[in-house]
């Protein structure tokens, strides 16, 4: 490209960019085609999306502000970064409400369109931000009339006002791809897919992208560019991949490899409600997804699902998981294989709807009545999602248990690239059904035994349809072997118990809990699900820095790894961060009587890595 | 070539499953088992390939007393846990068996939806207008004023009617039969299996233990004749002891009058159970013993309308027709892919 300007090419090895702006601004766009185009240049990428419960708060307040982060690398990263390197604004409620995670020195690209005294006011600013010169002390400030620029790229298009307004996301997407140097294309073929029936708005946004980028190629003041290399990740096939898609895609494979049909009953709820839709779509792999009238009825027409001989999922978020309840509890005495997915956010109740949080794992370990228990599992990351719901569906088919299965908003969310698998390495899971019994007339003839077990605890999958095995589960009490309605009392403990050594034996066929680091030392980081990342990350870097840390990360989450106990022993403490008040914590305490401590934060925020280490040098140091 | 065996012939006892049936002795809940066991034989289904699903309640204790497939599940949520079956096995026939306070009252909204999505199910009500076994609490059929255990002064609640609900929710099969009135029960139950789509049945039963004689108007030998309708399709609304009475529309409200005296059989309302338009239907689930009409006891609506297992089954032919069976590799590199040298 031509340039009337001497530019310069600086090389970095990651960089933290941040569009944020109105829940109305096209920022989660901005942000995705941003990701997916890092993804394709061979960056590594983590995401971080964060938007209001509202859909549309009041413009302009800081309620409605929405953001999206992406942290890209020529590095293998786990997290979308603690601070920010590039920073766009849309209006001052985005500004107020971002500027704090801006680093020192950092790039701030402000639309300077809503900056009169109305949007001021709205969002909590007493002056205008951007006069008297404060900003450009700590950041390098590009201040523009996105509105107006964007306006007059779409000129003569025919577009209304309003139309050509909402193209202002692709110019500053444009401003962003210059400052990085990233192809267009993508989402030029992007544009062309979604607004190919709209050829004006087509026009319009490829208009807007390519002036943003043309900005930053001949304005004044931007004379460096960015350059993030390859990153130098497993060789292989790549695309991006959200959680909550993975998750989707695990569950396909899982059913398409152990020939199943795979039956979602689900109610929408954020942020489950796209493994609902994500499956919806994927109808020709014999996928059912039915919409149920609430999560009540969603996980029965599940447990019904399961009795039918499919493979049966259902997924929600805390509320919902509570009204599931009394049906899981109903699935663990039935004893049929199913699995139900929570995709936790805060709480409680209805909480930070929008928000991550990991505060469901003692619901979803106690929260049934009676000794009702559930073995539980959780992602780690958003591509982890595709192979650990796969394990889940193994447990549950192996072990005829419900399972449970925890991610949450942020892993939901946010997206990495994945390693596309080769079909032929993925896990086959056996399913076998009980066939007809030998026909007979005979009074002593073998009868079916529906809750005859086998070396795991098991009891037969017999499938209605199936001559000769026709029989009766429900939720009272079984007695063993026949699973005739038993009031009598040393049954009852007798199956209890049984159902909890079923559960419990799991930990005879998952493996034990690796370790990252040496398998001895002065402190243990114990995390589980979405923190994964940002302890990961915090642990090497406390190993860069000489210190004796290791990190085990839980997928099993009960049954815990037999090794875990002898495991934390070996290290002097252990350090559970978790965002919520310790609920990891709690159980490791009291099921191995070791002082861990905690590390706890709610504010409906991922770890930041800094924050982290830090609490690692002062454990270390107390 | 396939050959299509006879089916072996089963008789109503092969149904019956090997445990002891535990309800009170003379409970109507009895009657309907025993109707239930006879219809079986005639709907030329294997046995393996029927399902009973019920949710709490002393009537939903019903499939442990079946030699079927079957469930006993959680309060309310039979018509849920059916759905799921059905929806994922439309090859089998499902019952769902629920009393007034399961499926009304905690399950008021799965029965609904169940119903509007028109799936295949047959959903028998058991109405004996109390809580049976939770001891005699008065439950959403029970008239206004009626004193139980919970309510010491009178119910305040109005009742609600299982066939208005049904109806409303435009049920494509509604009947009603009565537990005593065992010929007209067992072809109630076989026109509900032969329905194709939801079929709902209401069946008057008495809780001789918390509830004795609730519907005793409706079947006490000397009086059933005038408070009880029989409906026939395409036949007029005609009762009576003598056959000398019938339902004429007055406006928009239905009136008994006395045949003979200038009015004649064309002058009354003929029963038509296959209009699409539901409010004849509705009409006549209006009619109560307490306004003084007959209750009518048959079919009061068999429509045919597309059913929810069908059509949630068809949407996977089509997108299997237009997408081809789904291949995972397909699936995995459609879209933007980059290669990792
Ligand atoms: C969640 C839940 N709430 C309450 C109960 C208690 N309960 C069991 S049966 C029942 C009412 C049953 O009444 P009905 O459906 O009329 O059946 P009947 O016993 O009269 O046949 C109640 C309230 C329960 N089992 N589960
Ligand atoms: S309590 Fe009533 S409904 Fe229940 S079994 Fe006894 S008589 Fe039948």
């Amino acid at each position: 490209m031509s340039t009337a300007i001497e530019k310069q090419v600086e090389n970095l090895d990651e960089a933290t960019v941040r569009f944020c702006g109105d829940s109305g601004d096209g920022m989660q766009l901005a942000g995705t085609q941003f990701t997916n185009t890092s993804a394709l240049a061979g960056n590594d990428v983590a995401t971080f999306p964060d938007f209001p419960a509202e859909i549309r708060a009041p413009r302009g307040t800081k309620a409605g502000v929405s953001g999206f982060q992406i942290h890209f690398s020529s590095q293998d990263i786990y997290t979308p970064g603690d601070t920010v390197d590039a920073l766009v604004a849309m209006n001052p409620a985005a500004l107020i409400t971002n500027l704090p995670d801006l680093r020192q020195g950092g790039i701030l690209i402000v639309n300077t369109d809503n900056f009169d005294k109305k949007g001021l006011e709205q969002a909590g600013y007493e002056s205008n931000p951007l006069e008297g010169g404060d900003l450009e002390e700590k950041f390098k400030v590009h201040q523009m009339d996105m509105t107006k620029l964007t306006r007059q790229a779409v000129d003569g298009l025919g577009l209304s006002v309003k139309e050509a307004d909402r193209c202002k996301n692709f110019f500053a997407m444009g401003l962003v791809f210059w400052l990085y140097d990233r192809s267009l294309e993508p989402t030029l073929r992007f544009i062309d897919a979604k607004f190919g029936k709209k050829p004006e708005i087509a026009q319009a946004n490829v208009a807007a992208l390519k002036a943003g980028y043309h900005y930053g190629d001949t304005v004044e003041g931007w004379n460096t560019q960015y350059l993030v290399a390859k990153a130098k990740l497993p060789a292989g096939k790549y695309r991006n991949m959200m959680g909550n898609q993975a998750l989707a895609w695990g569950l396909v494979a899982a059913a398409k490899l152990s020939h199943k049909r795979l039956f979602l009953g689900a109610y929408p709820i954020t942020p489950a409600s796209d493994i609902l839709h994500e499956l919806a779509k994927h109808k020709h792999f014999d996928v059912l997804t039915f919409q149920a009238e609430d999560e009540i009825a969603a996980v029965t027409s599940t447990i019904g699902a399961a009795f039918a001989g499919e493979m049966a999922v259902t997924a929600s978020s805390g509320p919902g998981i509570a009204l599931k309840g009394e049906g899981l509890g109903l699935a663990v005495i039935t004893e049929l294989p199913m699995i139900c997915i929570n995709v936790q956010r805060g709480g409680p109740s209805t909480g930070l709807p929008t928000k991550t949080e990991q505060s469901d794992l003692l619901q979803v370990m106690f929260g049934r009545n009676g000794e009702c228990p559930m073995p539980v599992i959780a992602a780690s990351s958003p591509s982890d999602c595709f192979d650990a719901i796969q394990e889940a569906w193994r447990i549950a088919v192996e072990y005829m248990t419900p399972v449970f299965f925890l991610t949450d908003g942020y892993i939901a969310n946010g997206s990495e690239p994945w390693r596309i698998p080769e079909v032929s390495d993925l896990p086959r899971v056996r399913v076998k059904h009980p066939e007809p019994m030998p026909d007979s007339n005979d009074e002593g003839a073998p009868k079916f035994m529906p809750y005859a077990r086998d070396e795991k605890l098991a009891r037969p999958w017999a499938v209605p349809g199936t001559p000769t095995l026709e029989h009766r589960i429900g939720g009272l009490e079984k007695q063993d072997l026949t699973g005739n309605v038993s009031y009598d009392p040393a049954n009852h403990e007798h199956m209890i118990k049984t159902r909890a050594a079923k559960v419990a034996g799991i930990a005879n066929g998952i493996p034990e809990q690796a370790v990252d680091g040496p398998d001895s030392g002065d402190l243990l980081v114990i995390s589980w699900g979405g923190p994964y990342g940002a302890c990961a990350t915090a642990v090497h870097r406390a190993q860069a820095m000489g210190h004796k840390v290791s990190h085990a990360h839980l997928r099993y989450l009960n049954p815990f790894p037999k090794n875990l106990g002898e495991l934390m022993g070996r290290f002097k403490k252990v350090l559970v961060p978790e965002i919520n008040c310790g609920q990891l914590r709690l159980l490791l305490r009291s099921e191995y009587l070791v002082d861990a401590i905690g590390f706890n934060k709610v504010q409906g925020k991922p770890f930041a890595v800094g924050e982290i280490v830090e609490k690692i040098e002062e454990v270390l140091a107390s | 070539m396939s050959v299509d065996l006879p089916l072996p012939v089963l008789t109503p006892n092969d149904f019956a499953s090997d445990q002891d049936v535990r309800w009170c002795p003379g409970c109507g809940d009895y009657s309907i088992l025993a109707q239930m066991k006879k219809v079986m034989p005639t709907l030329g289904l294997p046995k393996e390939k029927i399902v009973f699903i019920s949710g709490i309640g002393c009537s939903s204790r019903f499939p442990y007393y079946m030699n079927t497939y079957g469930m006993h599940s959680i309060h309310g949520r039979a018509p849920a846990v059916a759905t799921g079956l059905k929806t994922c096995r439309p090859d089998l026939q499902v019952w769902v068996i629920t009393g007034d306070g399961d499926g009304l009252s905690i399950g008021g909204n799965h029965l609904m939806h169940a119903i509007r999505r028109n799936m295949d199910l047959n959903i028998v009500l058991f109405n004996n207008r109390i809580y049976g076994l939770t001891k005699g609490q008065y439950s959403p059929t029970s008239p206004a004023g009626k004193k139980t255990k919970s309510t010491p002064m009178g119910s305040i609640d109005n009742p609600l009617h299982p066939l208005s609900i049904a109806i409303g929710a435009e049920a494509t099969f509604v009947a009603r039969s009565i537990d005593t009135n065992i010929k007209h029960l067992a072809e109630t139950l076989k026109r509900a299996a032969d329905h194709r789509g939801t079929a709902f049945v209401e069946v008057y039963q008495n809780c001789n233990v918390f509830n004795d004689g609730a519907w005793n108007y409706a079947k006490d030998r000397n009086t059933k004749a005038d408070t009880t309708l029989e409906l026939e399709h395409g036949k007029p609304l005609i009762f009576g002891k003598d056959r000398d009475k019938g339902i004429r529309l007055n406006g928009l409200e239905p009136e008994v009058v006395q045949l003979g005296s200038g009015i004649a059989e064309d002058d009354l309302l003929f029963h038509d159970e296959r209009s699409h338009e539901p409010s004849l239907a509705y009409l006549l689930s209006r009619m109560r013993y307490e306004d003084g009409y007959p209750e009518p006891i048959g079919v009061f609506r068999a429509v045919e309308k597309p059913k929810y297992d069908d059509m949630i089954n068809d949407q996977i032919e089509e997108a299997t027709k237009a997408h081809g069976i789904g291949d995972l590799e397909k699936l995995f590199n459609a879209g933007e892919t980059w290669e990792v040298e």
